[in-house]
């Protein structure tokens, strides 16, 4: 390969990204895909052009996928297991005085 | 909430008017006055209507070329994006020819049914790209000179031209951003995609000339106060792309024009007869393969529906 000739490396090093909506409506932002972008600013663009033709958001946020930190299947039960049968944590065990609007 | 999809969570639900994820779309035109202004002749209208349509739709087409020979996925849509904005500008705007000349031609009629002297768009929209630098550069030149037309023509006496105009506008002006962008990223890339930059920047040199000349139709209409002198925006264009290229530390390649051509006007009595660029009909060899490619259906299938 000379000199003068385009390298393809660097074609496929794209990192992933992941895109994150909010609609119009929406408080918060939601997972709607990946894609890839040679940095961040560009990762932005690629999602108005992929995820935002049809008039779903207003706000995007993209995150690069190698900066997520995500639980493992592996550790399911110790991690989401003891909490299941802990009905006494969701706070449904008082009487709640008429004179107390708005809980 | 049991969604299936990440986009049914984000879609806003508005009864009837639901459309696939996406809602609350409304139509640039919804509510415009279509008479045409008093005082304008409509044959006059209809012809800077065809100007600026046929830019819109001839620089489409060959932005539809990119289609499956983009350089990724994500450029592939990106250009899609920017083809179906300049797509429907251009619907609009023929569609308004067919208005303003009286004889109720759809934009369709005007697309697909003209010869080549017949089209009004600028040499610069109809030429190939050499490379993806060739692209960009072109699509910066265009959506630069293009954003200032359509910013001045938002107060255009013509309330559909007007409309046109301001939703034009916001898509310009991303169209605008993904090129400099671009044209940023390969000037600071390697030796390799700068110098395709810079070869892309000197193909498109000899071309812009002719965006800033100023048709007799345009310096009539532009009196009346319906559209906009082209040489007005040289001045905004020169400023937008001396600081993209300051930004990218390149320098705008000395311009020698085309040989032979001339982009001044002649005299009056010479046109017609004499046209000399895409205005007056006149274009360069690609149109006639462009054309080609894009009326050879409806060539084919006359009046035929899907």
């Amino acid at each position: 390969m000379t000199a003068d000739q385009p390298s393809d490396q660097g074609r496929s090093d794209w990192p992933l990204f992941e895109v994150f909506l909010r609609s119009k409506r929406g408080l918060n932002h939601v997972h709607v895909g990946s894609l890839h972008a040679a940095d961040a600013q560009m990762a932005l663009h690629h999602a108005r052009d992929l995820y935002t033709r049809r008039n779903e958001g207003v706000s995007i946020w993209v995150v690069a996928a190698a900066d997520i930190t995500a639980s493992s299947p592996d550790e399911k039960d110790p991690f989401f297991a003891p909490s299941g049968d802990k009905v006494y944590r969701h706070p449904t065990f008082y009487d709640i005085p008429d004179s107390v609007p708005h809980i | 909430m049991g969604f299936d999809t990440a986009y049914e969570a984000i879609a806003e639900e508005s009864g009837d008017q639901r459309w696939a994820f996406g809602t609350g779309f409304s139509g640039p035109l919804t509510g415009v006055d279509t008479a045409v202004p008093a005082g304008v002749a409509g044959a006059d209208l209809a012809a800077y209507c065809l100007m600026l349509g046929d830019d819109a739709l001839i620089m489409s087409h060959r932005l539809q070329e990119w289609l499956a020979r983009a350089p990724e996925l994500e450029e592939e849509t990106a250009l899609a994006n920017i083809a179906l904005d300049l797509l429907g500008q251009a619907q609009l705007l023929l569609a308004r020819a067919g208005q303003a000349d009286g004889s109720g031609r759809s934009e369709d009629d005007f697309a697909f049914g003209r010869a080549e002297r017949e089209f009004r768009n600028v040499v610069l929209t109809e030429v190939t790209d050499a490379d993806f630098g060739g692209l960009i550069a072109r699509l910066l030149v265009f959506s630069t000179w293009r954003l200032a037309l359509l910013d001045r023509l938002r107060s255009a006496r013509d309330p559909v031209l007007a409309a046109v105009a301001a939703k034009g506008v916001k898509e310009v002006a991303y169209h605008r951003d993904y090129a400099a962008q671009w044209l940023l990223r390969l000037a600071g890339g390697t030796e390799y995609s700068r110098g395709r930059m810079v070869a892309g920047l000197a193909a498109v040199a000899p071309l812009v000339a002719e965006l800033f000349s100023c048709t007799e139709v345009e310096r009539g209409l532009a009196a009346a106060q319906v559209a906009v002198d082209p040489a007005s925006l040289r001045a905004e264009y020169d400023s937008v792309i001396a600081s993209v290229l300051d930004l990218a530390r390149l320098a705008w390649p000395d311009a020698p024009g085309l040989a032979g051509a001339t982009v001044e006007r002649g005299a009056a009595g010479l046109r017609g007869a004499v046209g000399e660029r895409g205005r007056d009909g006149v274009h360069t060899e690609a149109m006639g393969d462009l054309l080609a490619e894009l009326q050879s259906v409806a060539r084919a299938y006359p009046g035929g529906t899907w």
